[in-house]
């Protein structure tokens, strides 16, 4: 199963919303609980990232038997230091964004400690690729 | 040990319902006390009741996505129009209270534990 979402840059009054729809398409699946907490922790964060910092971005989603794989690839100013950007605590984002209660340098921790796999790929001044990989226990299931 | 429903905190705690009263009967299983989204996202548990003073809509966004039970809002703090509506939408409850986070964490602690 694949799914396609757009993720607008600024555009704080529509953050969550793939999350929430990749929420109940893993709920209607039979996804055991605690995995889908797991995979929405990291999607909302890696979502609000895009939001946070991009212009514009979109998540596809492919969802098997065995795991889940969200892309977040972003049209955006790039990460220019990855290891500095994972650094629990480290943000660069804007007053404003830090005013709401984002920007605490808290977002790629949670992902990198709910995901399974987390590979961030990134080029200056062009965008960034987020690659999340969440494996899956079925309910009742094998 | 039993857990309360909101309306029975509401009660208890004078605290008054500002938008999603459709959320009244959700039981609560704790809390948690953040003003930072993340914090809450990464550590927040399902049937929390959030104590904070942020207003906007974000709120809700993760008070569904976490099934966290309800929010209380601090300091005589009222929800944004956005979040207020998205509260009467997902069905969660946001109270108010004119009593400091400090206080009214410590009189909920002391009622959820009681």
């Amino acid at each position: 199963m694949q799914l396609q979402y757009d993720i607008e840059g600024g555009n704080f009054t529509k953050a969550g919303f793939a999350s929430s729809e990749i929420k109940k398409v893993l709920k209607q699946l039979n996804v055991d609980a605690a995995t889908i907490k797991r995979i929405v922790v990291s999607s909302y964060e890696a979502e609000v990232n895009i939001v946070a910092h991009a212009y514009k971005g979109a998540v596809t989603v492919v969802i098997d038997h065995e795991k889940i794989v969200m892309q977040y690839q972003d049209e955006g100013p790039g990460i220019p230091d990855i290891e500095q950007a994972m650094v629990a605590g480290y943000s660069t984002a804007s007053p404003e964004v830090r005013e709401m209660g984002f920007g605490a340098g808290m977002g790629l921790p949670n992902i990198h400690k709910n995901a399974d796999d987390l590979l961030i790929e990134s080029e200056v001044n062009k965008g960034t690729l987020v690659t999340i990989t969440i494996y899956l226990k079925q309910e009742g299931g094998q | 040990m039993d857990t309360m429903t909101i309306k029975e905190i509401c009660n208890a705690l004078q605290l008054n319902v500002l938008a999603g009263s459709k959320g009244l009967d959700k039981r609560v299983t704790g809390g948690y006390v953040s003003d930072l989204l993340s914090d809450v996202m990464g550590n927040a548990r399902e049937g929390e009741l959030w104590v904070t003073l942020q207003t906007h809509r974000n709120v809700m966004a993760i008070a569904s996505l976490k099934d966290l039970a309800g929010v209380i809002l601090v300091n005589g703090q009222q929800p944004d129009a956005d979040m207020a509506e998205q509260a009467n939408k997902e069905g969660i409850a946001v109270l108010g209270t004119d009593q400091s986070n400090f206080i009214i964490t410590g009189k909920l602690f002391q009622l959820l534990n009681s």
